[in-house]
């Protein structure tokens, strides 16, 4: 029972705390709720067909089809966050006004969400599906430990789900302002860590067959393995043992965003100011 | 938007990594089996610095993760079906995995020499 305790809850918490931040980081904005529990539903649906099709998955492109399928996941999540964080740059500044003046009457917040409901989705597929294959394995081998392993499970999911709720919390503890600037700085991270897993997954499959020695080993700071380490993996993707490809694809995805959000950015005072003057 | 970024980081980067190897060497393939939750063979030696293929063939009806941060490998594996992973050149020394579903049983190691 303690095994899928905390198996399911290690999956759990590596979706739910992108969720926590997705959460977090559209605070306010009207319709995010109905965004992030689509995100979810999706998520666990196409985590239970995944399940169901993982055989035939894993034999296509030659035994790699998983790993292809995960760094196509993996990429397009990588876009949806990018395409969030650029997004937010050039309307962040609106958008916490309008909160604070209007308690949330974002009028142009569906843009992004919709990105931030697909990131969600793909993060509940991704974990749900190991989970699904999991739970289904143990629900399938049957015996007097199974229903205890539920259990287990179930607890798991608690678990995961109250860090995640912990970790929103936390958040929107802090300031408008300043929280939007936190969350838009650990987005970018969580797509520069997705950007490097896809290329992990690709060099599994033997796709990208280039650049692949460690670069340094940090095991003895953060073990991958490790809970901290597994929490990094899924926050700002980091990994104990990186090689080449995959540090060249994380840096390059960090300039490519933050360089994109400084370059939309609107100059602070001009654009602020037409506006509240116009309010007057 | 995204060339100009990454080359002069490529650049920079093959300055500074001797180990480059764009032309793999072949080490070979390795064949795995998952039964009762138990890898065999639960030794596999490889030569280092070759990439070799290891096919695995899980013959348990329950799904498994072959799962290794040494190797930095996750890979799941269906009840009945088989999966190939590619491992990159290896320094010498060992490597263990474990299947991520039954942590208790199935253990192994590889051992490039």
């Amino acid at each position: 029972m303690l095994a899928a305790l905390l198996i399911v809850f290690r999956e759990v918490i590596e979706a739910g705390l992108i969720v926590g931040i997705v959460l977090a980081a559209t605070s306010g904005v009207r319709g995010r709720g109905r965004m992030v529990a689509l995100g979810i539903a999706a998520g666990v649906i196409g985590a239970c067909l995944l399940a169901a099709g993982a055989d035939r998955l894993g034999s296509l492109f030659a035994g790699s089809g998983q790993e292809v399928f995960q760094a196509a996941v993996l990429g397009i999540a990588t876009l949806m966050l990018a395409w969030h964080t650029i997004w937010m740059a050039s309307h962040g500044r609106a958008i916490a006004g309008e909160m604070r003046a209007l308690g949330g009457a974002v009028s142009e917040g569906r843009r992004p969400l919709t990105a931030l409901g697909v990131v969600v989705a793909i993060a509940v597929l991704r974990e749900g599906s190991e989970v699904v294959l999991f739970l289904y394995g143990i629900a399938l081998s049957g015996g007097a430990s199974a229903s205890g392993m539920v259990a287990g499970g179930a607890l798991g999911v608690g678990g995961g789900v109250l860090v995640a709720i912990l970790l929103y919390r936390g958040l929107t503890a802090i300031p408008v302002g300043r929280m939007l600037s936190l969350t838009g700085g650990l987005i970018t991270l969580m797509a520069a860590g997705m950007a490097a897993q896809a290329v992990a997954f690709l060099q599994q499959a033997g796709l990208a067959d280039m650049l692949s020695a460690p670069v340094w080993n940090s095991a003895f700071l953060l073990a991958d393995e490790s809970i901290a380490g597994r929490l990094a993996h899924s926050l700002i993707g980091y990994t104990a043992e990186p090689d080449g490809l995959q540090v060249l694809v994380y840096a390059a995805t960090l300039l490519v965003i933050s360089g994109l959000a400084r370059a939309v950015r609107p100059a602070p005072r001009a654009a602020v100011m037409p506006a509240s003057a116009a309010a007057e | 938007m995204r060339i100009p970024y990454l080359l002069p980081l490529i650049g920079l980067f093959l300055a500074g990594n001797a180990n480059l190897s764009l032309a793999a060497d072949d080490g070979g393939s390795r064949d795995l089996v998952i039964k009762d939750h138990v890898f065999t063979p639960a030794e596999i030696t490889v030569p280092a610095g070759k990439r070799v293929t290891l096919h695995i063939k899980n013959m348990d009806a329950t799904a498994e993760e072959f799962d290794s941060s040494a190797l930095k490998v996750e890979k799941v594996i269906a009840g009945g079906g088989t999966g190939t992973v590619y491992l990159r050149p290896l320094a010498p020394g060992r490597y263990k995995f474990e299947g991520e579903y039954h942590e208790k049983t199935a253990h192994g190691v590889v051992i490039a020499q």
